[in-house]
């Protein structure tokens, strides 16, 4: 059961506190997109085995979204920042880097 | 036999004698005595039937691990089946019987399944019983079920409760014994908050047993002095009869507190679930010692060696008076010392090294017991009981040699340290040749949120095998996980004498040689009847991987999880597959370590308070009228309020009817109401609905829809403009939270700079629907504001007063009534809805409930979420496409619903059916078509979604999906029904009732 600290309230939140919103910095597709455009932002999602980015909302807290970057397979957290952020903090991404070296990035 | 000796046992106390029972039989034990050491004193060593074959079994451990000794426990609501004889204490009137046998224990008629044992070989289950089908599930399921199986489900309530608690430490050390005493100390004298779990109602585990010598007192001497310290820190927490059952993500541990298993009924609960979070975990679980395998290892007589060690040393319980000890190690020679010592005869020690000089052995030899080198136990004699064993070469085929009387054997292949705490959450394991286990990778430790080790385990868990090594290595763990808990590690450990143990040898086969017949004796998974000989076809017919081989053969499966099994199986598949041991690996480990009783997991959660209940201000008045309740979602609400001497349809009936022709009151208060408010919720709300909000003037009403992002409807519900900048969107009852964090959720994460405000109000807000041709009657009688159609016309609303109460009125409809809800704030809602009853009884107002609003609105085709609905439903289907602007640019499903099977006309949509008998089409029934589909089942052409019988038209009425949807009308279609047969229906306008709507325009 994981522990995400809320960046809104910094409440170190246990996984009950928590609802998952699975893939985080998704581009909307809207009317006018491709089929595949549309078929990618809609159904393909990541699952990658390490670095994955998610949101979460402190639904049984403070009721707001946030985004996590996190290890799948080690369920290491790097770190949790605002969901209205179109991109990883840099300092986050840099983090991620130093410990990651093989990593590709958010992208 | 097995009896009780007249000198010592460290753990019972001979001045409290306890009475208990087994199958009945009345039986007398000390206190301090588990229900397995009180039957061993009592002679009683077969103790259950197998699985499959309904062979006797016996006691084979003294723990956990115990696969054979399972009993059903108590009686009525404390019954509880597969207790483990091994890990239950006994108490003064404890009742116990045996399982999986008919008709009794001693005569089983399932035995005659023995014999027919090459019938019922590895992966019977998949093999056996293919042809014919039918066979199955009436010949071969029944008698498979009748007699396999372990115990039987209790038929009473729980009588006891159970409870949960958080608990938060630095440290948390699972395992009492001396491993976990020390580390305990280290960690204790850091400063840091401790918590030491124990599973049994004593510390110090196996040290005692073993005779250890620690800091030159002997090991009870030590763990005493060790726990009084530990007693003293305030800091540190202990905890006995506590399992620590499960390591999960981040630190967090579950622990099963056995609080009351032993005092039954004195009102505390009877298990105490612990929820930990730890920043470090230090395993000390200890190791358990492996069976051999020879022919006959499972007749009730052969122990593991240290097992009967226990028995003697704790309980002074001896398991035959004659034993012979079969070994690959130097560690079961403890045990025929221990028996000499006790004053009982260890006829030989059989081991199966040649070359046998250790210290043990020398001192076996020297107190005059018998040592057979380079041999081996070919076969084990007797039936019910041990009666002796034949002895051959070890390296031999199986020829006999030599044959033993005894009545217990006392066998040992070698210890595996417990690793499944620090495996459930990752940890790796290295295969240890020297000692032939598996035990902890401390490179490869499961990792906590930091992405640093979380686990360290220490002593024989960890392969520290011998007292002496295990206190150094568990001071060396503990100043590991003191560090990375944040603590400084200060004391030194504890230092007990040296024992050197030779080494071991690998026995995966006893004799090595031996035959097949021989083979299908041997016993590797006591608990599912699985023998060397089923490993051995499995690997044969294709099994490589040891998961599946598991699933095959059942090895290490049900409650004992394979303890005893698991290696000694995956060691025989290894060498049939002629392939090392670590290369096939070991199975999942995975939580719970021991069996966790659903009670425990469950807590407080039962009952009335398995889940919170959402009651309306109105719930009590229903109660007094002894409503008849349904749930929706967590909400209770009345389905229909019946009359003396009425049942529910009639009620339904009444109630519709009533309605219809005077006055319906319902409580709507479940109706969810979400305020959304700023200046971009016009906008916002023309992304969430597929109709425009935005336009909609203030003081009116519409209906509207909300879709996912993929196209399909999700919710619907009535939408006012409050204000310029405010509007109140209705959900469906069970969709308000769903809605509002549907909201905050694109509020929030994609629209974040559009200032919009949600608030959900559902629960601030009672809600009357006052429906039927008296409705306006009443509201002008209870007065306060004018209600009239010029005033407020259908789909307005309007705020006032009725009576004495402060409402908001809108005129909406969704029976097709002259129909008002009226909202109030909920501290009004029981006296308003009095008041309208009071006011409405001369205008025959009744109450009516979901089923008669489920009857309404079917009979004018009104769509309900979740009925015409199920995640696979676009709007166009339900003819909803007015609902739908044409010209926006984007709303929330737009896109999803351009994809071409969306689009595509060959959709089934939504019309009516009247059946042409008047009856009622069954739920969930299919429109059949004609010809076959690729798997020959039956084609179909669309479904019912709502189907009632109608007071008001009198006849069976439904709405469905079909193919050609409103172009069918005036088609018979057939459709089906579970009995067999068909219901002829005609294709209708789904507006059964008024289709102009006159009668809510008024």
């Amino acid at each position: 059961m994981l522990i995400l600290e809320c960046p809104y309230c910094g409440v170190k939140a246990e996984e009950t506190e928590l609802s998952p919103g699975y893939e985080a910095h998704l581009k909307r597709f809207g009317p006018g997109s491709s089929d595949t455009e549309f078929e990618d932002y809609m159904f393909a999602r990541k699952n990658p085995k390490g670095v994955h980015f998610e949101r979460w909302r402190h639904v049984y807290g403070c009721g707001k979204w946030f985004l996590a970057a996190r290890d799948t397979a080690t369920l290491e957290v790097f770190g949790t920042y605002a969901a209205q952020s179109s991109a990883p903090p840099a300092a986050l991404q840099d983090k991620i880097k130093a410990k990651r070296p093989d990593w590709k990035g958010y992208k | 036999m097995s009896t009780r000796l007249q000198k010592g046992g460290r753990l019972i106390d001979r001045s409290a004698a306890l009475e208990f029972s087994f199958n009945g039989k009345r039986l007398r034990g000390y206190q301090g005595d588990t229900l397995a050491s009180a039957l061993l004193a009592n002679d009683q060593m077969l103790v259950g039937r197998s699985f499959k074959y309904h062979r006797p079994r016996g006691i084979v451990a003294a723990g956990p691990e115990e696969p054979n000794a399972l009993v059903g426990l108590g009686k009525g609501g404390r019954f509880e089946p597969n207790q483990r004889v091994t890990t239950t204490e006994l108490f003064e009137g404890l009742e116990a019987e045996s399982q999986n046998h008919w008709p009794s224990l001693e005569y089983d008629v399932g035995v005659v399944n023995n014999s027919l044992a090459r019938f019922l070989p590895g992966g019977f289950y998949y093999k056996t019983f293919m042809y014919p089908r039918a066979a199955w599930k009436h010949l071969f399921e029944p008698i498979i079920r009748a007699s396999a199986g372990l115990g039987k489900a209790p038929r009473e309530k729980d009588a006891d409760r159970y409870e949960q608690l958080y608990a938060f430490c630095d440290l948390l050390v699972v395992g009492g014994g001396i491993a976990g005493l020390q580390a305990a100390l280290i960690a204790g004298a850091s400063g840091a908050k401790v918590i030491v779990l124990e599973q049994t109602a004593f510390w110090g585990g196996r040290a005692p047993v073993d005779g250890d010598v620690i800091d030159g007192k002997p090991a009870a001497l030590w763990i005493n002095t060790a726990v009084q310290a530990l007693e003293a820190m305030e800091n540190v927490t202990l905890r006995l009869r506590c399992a620590g059952v499960g390591v999960y993500d981040h630190g967090y541990v579950l622990a099963d507190e056995k609080v009351a298993d032993h005092t039954p009924g004195d009102g505390r609960p009877k298990h105490r679930l612990w929820r930990i979070r730890a920043g470090q975990i230090v395993t000390a679980t200890g190791a358990i010692e492996r069976p051999l395998s020879f022919a006959g290892n499972d007749i009730p007589g052969v122990m593991l060696a240290g097992a009967l060690r226990e028995y003697v040393v704790n309980f002074a319980v001896s398991a035959g008076d004659r034993t012979v000890v079969v070994t690959n190690n130097d560690d079961a020679y403890r045990t025929a010392i221990a028996l000499v010592e006790a004053g009982l005869v260890v006829a030989a020690v059989v081991d199966a090294r040649v070359t046998v000089t250790g210290a043990l052995p020398e001192r076996a030899r020297a107190l005059g017991i018998r040592v057979a080198t380079g041999t081996a136990v070919v076969k084990v004699k007797g039936g019910k009981r041990v009666t002796g064993v034949q002895l051959g070469a070890q390296a031999g085929e199986g020829a006999v040699l030599e044959e033993i009387a005894c009545d217990a054997v006392a066998m040992s292949g070698g210890w595996s340290p417990v690793v499944h705490l620090w495996s459930h959450c990752g940890g790796k394991l290295n295969w240890d040749v020297d000692q032939q286990h598996f035990r902890p990778d401390a490179t490869r430790p499961p990792t906590g949120a930091d992405g640093a080790a979380m686990v360290v385990a220490v002593g024989a868990a960890n392969g520290a095998m011998t007292a002496a090594e295990a206190l150094a290595d568990a001071a060396k763990g503990a100043g590991i996980a003191v560090k990375a808990a944040g603590f400084k590690a200060s004391g030194k450990a504890a230092v007990a004498e040296a024992v050197a143990e030779a080494r071991m040898e690998p026995v995966w086969v006893m004799p090595q040689g031996a035959g097949p017949n021989l083979r299908a004796k041997m016993w590797l998974d006591y608990q599912n009847d699985v023998k060397v000989s089923d490993v051995q076809l499995a690997a044969r017919e294709g099994y490589e991987s040891v998961e599946h081989t598991k699933r095959y053969t059942t090895l290490g499966m049900a409650t004992d999880q394979g303890k005893l099994s698991n290696i000694n199986g995956l060691a025989v598949l290894a060498h049939a597959l002629n392939e090392d041991i670590p290369r096939v690996g070991t199975t999942t480990f995975r939580p719970p370590y021991v069996p966790v009783t659903l009670g425990a997991l469950a807590g407080e959660s039962r009952g009335d308070i398995f889940q919170p209940l959402r009651r309306t201000p109105m719930h009590s008045w229903h109660e007094k009228m002894q409503a008849y309740m349904e749930p929706v979602g967590l909400w209770r609400r009345p389905y229909c309020f019946p009359r003396a001497g009425e049942n529910h349809e009639q009620a339904v009936h009444r109630e519709v009817n009533n309605t219809r022709t005077a006055l319906g009151l319902l409580d709507a208060s479940t109706l969810g109401k979400i305020i959304v408010k700023g200046p971009d919720a016009g906008k916002f709300l023309d992304m969430l609905y597929t109709g425009v909000m935005s336009s909609l003037p203030v003081g009116k009403c519409r209906y509207g829809l909300m879709c996912s992002e993929q196209g399909f409807l999700s919710d619907d519900g009535v939408v006012a403009r409050i204000d310029e900048e405010t509007w109140l969107c209705h959900t469906t009852s069970g969709g308000a939270d769903r809605i509002h964090a549907w909201m905050e959720d694109w509020l929030q994460c994609e629209w974040w700079d559009w200032q919009v405000y949600t608030a959900n109000i559902t629960e601030q807000l009672a809600q009357v629907a006052v429906v039927g041709p008296n409705a306006r009657k009443l509201l002008e009688k209870l007065g306060g504001m004018d209600v009239s159609k010029e005033t407020l016309p259908f789909m307005a609303w309007a705020d006032g007063t009725l009576g004495e109460f402060d409402v908001r009125v809108y005129r909406i409809s969704f029976s097709g009534e002259l129909s008002y809800e009226i909202a109030v704030p909920a501290s009004q809602g029981l006296a308003f809805w009095e008041a309208l009853h009071k006011a409405g009884a001369e205008l025959g107002a009744m109450p009516y409930g979901t089923e008669a609003l489920h009857i309404m609105r079917a009979e004018k085709g009104f769509i309900m979420i979740g009925d015409e609905t199920d995640g696979t439903v676009i709007p166009q289907d339900l003819n909803l496409g007015w609902a739908i602007s044409k010209k926006k640019a984007d709303f929330l499903g737009k896109r999803g619903q351009e994809r071409v099977y969306l689009a595509s006309p060959e959709r089934w949509k939504l019309a009516g059916f009247e059946t042409l008998d008047s009856s009622v089409v069954p739920d969930g029934s299919y429109i059949v078509a004609a010809g076959k589909n690729a798997n020959g089942q039956g084609n179909t052409q669309g479904r019912v979604t709502s189907t009632y019988y109608s007071p008001t038209l009198k006849r069976g009425i439904a709405m469905g999906l079909i193919h050609g949807g409103l172009n069918r009308i005036g088609d018979i279609v057939e459709f089906n029904t579970v009995t067999g047969g068909t219901v002829k229906a005609r294709v209708v306008d789904p507006v059964f009732y008024d289709k102009d709507g006159e009668k809510q325009n008024v």
